[in-house]
């Protein structure tokens, strides 16, 4: 479970539009409220959006963190206390449904939060802002339950 | 000579290791090699299955990319810091690539790939996906059918039967030139004409405890197209032991229920039925009928989960029985719960093994219909006896539109109503009861040696074997 604020949703919807057509993507900080839960629950405190290092035509429909940015934001999470919990990105006209290209390229653990923008506009969960966590076999993703600050279900 | 290497918050969990660990080392790459020593789990998310540096891991020595030093062979000097460091890469579905599809294959599969939900990515991973179809007839016809039409790369089909002229009013698959062939022949080469991109993978065999997890372990998911309790229970435990989900389907007369069972988090088909019902109690379908056209409907939307399963498209059937009225055309839906106390799913599970299913549902298996635990009469016996007229009354119990299809002149009193016609029967005088194949009768039996009665046979494979022996001219069905 990943838990966020309405605001932080809102932020990274808001990313997602503003990026649009391109795809937006940025890192997830927080802190893992039970770390013995499995799957872990999560509590974002901050976002910290990333420049989509992409060259602007693969951009509409890849993004990249270079490792330089991924350093960056790790120093940041360090600073206030915080550890990176996953990232975030934006499916510009497609579902918010990872893609095999994601879980190729995904990392253990991190949630990878999808949010579908079409003709503009950001969707909302459940369907349209999905997370995502790579099983430990790395072949799928196991679809991971968004729920907000209070503990209480928002939407999976 | 100490150096430390930095581990990246992801890497951590999966480690269960603190931001960093000590190793010693000459070079980045005996570095790494004693990383995954320590924390073996590492290992793949690091290297490929090639054993190369997985493209969005990066490894820095202090400031600097191995990439631009000498890689893996980059030496380290008393207090250099190794950072594993990923590039955070991902994308939307690639619409517009078809690499992996042959330009056959983008005009085959042209519908799905227009729609975005399905698109290349999802037909590449139907193309990739392993599909295990138990049984070729009532429900794995259309399942078959349709899971090969969609461009499943593998599936696996398991059926050791016979095509039977009964078969034909729903097993879709078949023909009338296929009466008398293999079904899994038939079958093949029926779906090989359908899809020819699709590779098979023939398993004529029964499904027992002694092969099914080794024919199981190969596939993604099952889809159950058999129809009786024993592989029910043995499919169900298997994919549980196995972490797969299992496609149920099961059809009566115009009903029919699906759901998704056995994958992970998902209640099991024992969880629903912890222990099967008394063999006999329920009719199968060639004791009850089945309106043909149901196994089409229900093995279809069998189908259509496996494929969504695959595509992780839509809500999954997991966790809800559908339930399928073909007369009140309805569908209804019921919740299905993990049973804690399950005993091959719960956290306190009992099996961890499979067991003798036959024995577990109080049988000996399908073919074995005549209860040897009545006294029994072969046909040729009885037509003696009757041709002697030496005052032997014979009982038929079928349903009487069964009696219209053929009789051999016998008291029709159907089993259900059986106990309230009893006083009919005359206790002194031989009694013999058939029905079809001799199930139901052997029921009658019992009943009646419980109500006293002494003289009393069931007639071996029952109006069947009369039809084989004595009389050709009675119509089978």
């Amino acid at each position: 479970m990943i838990r966020l604020s309405p605001l932080h949703l809102a932020s990274i919807r808001d990313h997602a539009e503003r990026a649009y057509p391109h795809e937006c993507c940025g890192a997830l900080l927080g802190r893992v409220a039970d770390a013995g839960a499995v799957p872990a629950v999560k509590d974002v405190e901050a976002l910290h959006a990333a420049e989509n290092r992409r060259d602007a035509e693969a951009a509409a429909r890849r993004f990249l963190i270079s490792p330089e940015d991924y350093r960056e934001i790790e120093a940041l999470a360090r600073e206030r206390g915080l550890e990176v919990l996953g990232f975030y990105h934006s499916h510009p006209d497609h579902p918010a449904r990872p893609s095999e290209y994601d879980r190729e390229h995904a990392f253990p653990w991190y949630s990878y939060l999808i949010v579908s923008v079409r003709g503009g506009r950001a969707g909302e969960p459940p369907v349209d802002l999905t997370s995502w966590v790579l099983t430990d076999d790395r072949n799928d993703f196991d679809p991971e339950l968004i729920a907000p600050p209070d503990g209480g279900t928002q939407a999976r | 000579m100490t150096n430390r290497i930095l581990i990246p918050s992801a890497l951590r969990r999966i480690a269960r290791s603190g931001d960093s660990v000590d190793v010693e080392a000459r070079t980045v790459g005996e570095a790494l090699a004693r990383l995954i020593d320590l924390h073996p789990d590492l290992g793949q998310h690091l290297y490929d299955e090639h054993g190369k540096l997985r493209s969005f891991v990066n490894v820095y020595v202090n400031d600097e990319d191995i990439r631009y030093l000498a890689q893996n062979d980059t030496p380290l000097s008393a207090g250099d810091v190794v950072s594993i460091v990923p590039s955070i890469a991902g994308g939307a579905p690639n619409v517009y690539a078809v690499d992996g599809l042959s330009p056959a294959e983008v005009k085959r599969y042209s519908r799905h790939l227009i729609m975005p939900e399905v698109a290349v990515e999802g037909q590449l991973k139907l193309k990739r996906a392993k599909v295990l179809l138990i049984g070729t007839g009532g429900l794995g016809a259309p399942a078959g059918l349709y899971l090969t039409a969609a461009g499943v790369g593998r599936i696996g089909l398991v059926d050791f039967d016979v095509v039977d002229t009964t078969n034909l009013q729903r097993q879709v698959t078949f023909g009338t030139r296929d009466v008398g062939r293999s079904k899994l022949e038939a079958a093949h080469e029926r779906l090989h004409d359908l899809n020819p991109e699709v590779e098979f993978v023939l398993h004529e065999t029964r499904l027992t405890s002694a092969n099914a997890l080794d024919i199981i372990r190969d596939y993604d998911i099952v889809v159950d197209g058999t129809d009786n309790f024993p592989t029910r229970y043995l499919v169900n435990d298997a994919c549980v032991l196995l972490g797969k989900p299992y496609v149920y389907g099961s059809i009566f007369r115009f009903e029919g229920q699906v759901t998704v069972f056995g994958a992970k988090n998902g209640p099991c088909y024992r969880c629903l039925y912890p222990s099967p019902p008394p063999p006999g109690l329920v009719p199968s379908c060639a004791e009850g009928g089945v309106l043909g056209v149901l196994p089409g409907i229900v093995g279809a939307i069998q189908a259509s989960e496996a494929i969504k399963w695959i595509l992780r498209a839509g809500d999954s059937l997991q966790g809800r029985l559908l339930l399928f009225d073909a007369l009140k055309m309805t569908f209804r839906e019921l919740k299905l719960r993990r049973n804690p106390d399950c005993p091959v799913c719960g956290p306190n599970r009992t099996l961890h093994e499979l067991i003798d299913y036959e024995a577990f549902c109080g049988i000996r298996g399908e073919e074995v219909e005549n209860d040897v635990s009545v006294p029994e009469m072969g046909v040729k016996e009885l037509k003696r006896r009757l041709d002697a007229n030496d005052g032997v009354v014979v009982v038929d119990v079928r349903e009487p539109h069964e009696y219209q299809i053929c009789n051999i002149g016998g008291i029709l009193i159907p089993l259900g109503e059986l106990a309230a016609r009893v006083h009919e029967l005359d206790s002194a005088r031989d009694i013999v009861v058939h029905c079809r194949t001799g199930v139901r009768s052997a029921h009658a039996v019992g009943f009646l040696q419980d109500a006293g009665f002494e003289r009393v046979w069931n007639l071996r494979g029952g109006i069947h074997a009369w039809a084989d022996e004595i009389d050709p001219s009675l119509p089978r069905y």
